[in-house]
């Protein structure tokens, strides 16, 4: 009897250490190159760290310096600087996927060649933003004959635009070159939201002679809350990463005009060896996808609540 | 009698569809095939350049070519007939394939860990995975750089292996933790009851179970490591090693003003991507949305 109960015991807590053994490889994995990088990246911060390697506390001199560098952060006349380009990311690349994304989902459920529609957005997704980038340098090229752009604009008389060289442009180019990669994770989330309402109600708002526009606004938009800040929230945390296709076309240029918080990171890390003042950089990432991470867990707490 | 009703009833939601005025018909599917046409013109513009003279090129758009064509494939040649071209694809495939797997299985061990098992703090241990997701890697490198060093396996392809791995975690546990904790639970509490061993029961019936979601991560991952360059930037430390992004990144550089080169190099590095999207296109806005939505 006791032998039984013990023996049980003994089983129970073997399956509880058990649950947790599965977690093992995961756990050790996400403590090495995550949760510890985490702090280990923030004291680097705080040290000259050139070359990667502490070498002399410095305090918040990094941040310090990292704000009063006019290519990351310049409030003389019209803001610019890294800081700010990331702002413009924040805002319209997000928002421009996200509105793109609804209106395709939206309009594309009202006809029957949908799935094209949503595979030549899709399309760009599934390719590497080095590819997207080399795709748009053709777009932005200033010689007529290779860009369509420009070739359309001299149709007219106007142009050639410098897209890429001008430091006013340059922004507005790249980001519409990542909304035509980007958009297309908007389109595929969104257009499941849009299936997901139910027909009937749909249908009922018809007979009763609901506009096209009111059914939007008033069924629509309401019931799409949840994949719209699904999308939002992922798109944002992908603005605060941006790096790839910066990198691709223009290295932040001209004379630091598109850059970007990612970029100065390795800029700074890789091309530069200052590993403290690069670390700077990642650490304002951190800091700026915080809140994101405080609402993802929020989320995951809610969602066990209800369970 | 019945019938003419029946029928009536049937196309009520064509004629509630048809109710709209022709004119908003004929601007919804303009605005469409708008946003096609123009979703369409970057990529159809360099494949034309791709296929066009250097003199062509410079001397009139893609876009005419159709008034005169004149195609080639003496670009694609120039590209691949480059030194180090193949040993380059190569890499591509060589850092990617690991780099699929080994997430996939570590992640499916965890996610079964915490979908179907309790143990002490696994709520808590669960939250940290999710704050986990939007740590940017960036804050991962130098330490792991470290890391790599102090172990001397820096040179090779180990620290691209294992970076990719660590960092697709947290994503994929939180993936396939939504999928398993869906599975019904009398399958597995049947199988416990059989006296099948938890890590019987992770391997011949949960994982067999979730094949749709092993398959969306598995297209997503993928996607994710062939087109990845900032990660071969930081992790590949020899010439020979690199990954096809990361060569392709650099011809920009060589190859300047030389848009016949640069589009053939666009094309050849969507090749595979846009393959495994045409083919998996299923299981990758699966994954998307699951990832997404849940």
């Amino acid at each position: 009897m006791s032998d039984l109960a013990s023996r049980r015991r003994l089983r129970s807590t073997r399956s509880a250490a058990g649950g947790f053994l599965f977690t093992l490889p995961a756990v050790v994995l996400l403590a090495i190159f995550l949760v510890y990088p985490v702090f280990a990246t923030i004291r680097l911060s705080l040290d000259t760290g050139i070359f990667l390697q502490l070498q002399k506390f410095v305090g918040l001199d990094n941040y310090k310096r990292l704000f009063s560098d006019r290519y990351f952060l310049s409030l003389n006349g019209v803001p610019s600087g890294a800081l700010v380009n990331n702002a413009l990311w924040l805002t319209l690349y997000v928002g421009g996927c996200v509105g793109i994304g609804l209106v395709i989902a939206v309009l594309a459920d009202k006809v029957r060649y949908e799935r094209s529609i949503k595979v030549v957005l899709f399309a760009p997704l599934s390719i590497a933003a080095t590819a997207t980038g080399l795709i748009w340098l053709l777009m932005y090229a200033p010689n007529p004959n290779i860009s369509v752009i420009n070739g359309l604009l001299s149709e007219f008389g106007l142009g050639p635009v410098g897209f890429l060289g001008s430091p006013g442009i340059v922004n507005f180019a790249l980001i519409v070159a990542a909304i035509w990669g980007g958009c297309g994770l908007a389109v595929v989330v969104l257009s499941a939201g849009v299936k997901s309402i139910p027909r009937e109600i749909l249908e009922a708002a018809r007979i009763d002679g609901v506009s096209a526009f009111q059914e939007f606004r008033l069924i629509v938009l309401p019931m799409m809350i949840g994949p719209l800040t699904v999308v939002t929230v992922t798109l944002l945390v992908a603005a605060v990463k941006t790096f790839d296709i910066v990198f691709v076309m223009t290295r932040g240029g001209p004379n630091g005009a598109s850059s970007v918080i990612g970029y100065v990171f390795y800029d700074q890390v890789f091309q530069r060896g200052r590993g403290g003042y690069g670390a700077s950089a990642a650490v304002l990432m951190l800091v700026l996808v915080l809140p994101i991470m405080i609402f993802s867990i929020r989320q995951f707490r809610l969602e066990e609540s209800r369970r | 009698m019945q019938t003419p009703a029946q029928a009536n009833n049937a196309e009520a939601p064509a004629t509630a569809n048809r109710e709209r005025p022709p004119a908003a018909r004929v601007a919804l599917h303009a605005a469409l095939i708008l946003v096609v046409v123009l979703w369409l013109l970057p990529s159809v513009g360099v494949l034309i350049t791709s296929v066009r003279t250097p003199t062509d090129i410079s001397s009139s758009g893609w876009w005419t070519v159709l008034a005169h064509p004149n195609f080639t494939l003496d670009n694609y040649r120039a590209v691949i007939d480059a030194p180090g071209f193949w040993r380059t694809l190569l890499n591509s495939f060589i850092i990617t394939i690991p780099a699929v797997i080994a997430p996939i299985l570590i992640a499916s061990l965890a996610a079964y860990g915490f979908a179907c098992t309790k143990f002490p703090g696994r709520n808590v241990l669960f939250m940290i995975v999710i704050a986990l997701m939007v740590v940017p890697i960036q804050m991962g490198f130098v330490p792991a750089l470290h890391f790599f060093r102090a172990l001397s396996i820096g040179s090779g392809y180990g620290a691209i292996w294992i970076a990719h791995t660590a960092y697709a975690l947290p994503f994929a546990i939180f993936l396939l933790r939504s999928f398993f904790a869906q599975l019904p639970r009398e399958i597995l509490d049947a199988a416990s009851v059989d006296g099948a061993s938890k890590l019987r029961t992770y391997w011949s019936i949960v994982l067999p179970l979730s094949r749709p979601a092993l398959a969306s991560l598995a297209v997503l991952q993928f996607l994710w490591v062939w087109n990845d360059l900032l990660m071969a930037l930081v992790f590949i430390q020899k010439d020979e090693l690199e990954p096809l992004t990361q060569t392709t990144a650099q011809l920009i550089g060589n190859y300047a003003q030389q848009f016949n080169l640069l589009s053939a190099s666009a094309v050849i590095l969507m090749v595979v991507p846009l393959v495994v999207f045409l083919a998996l296109q299923k299981h990758f806005v699966r994954g998307l949305v699951a990832g997404a939505v849940k």
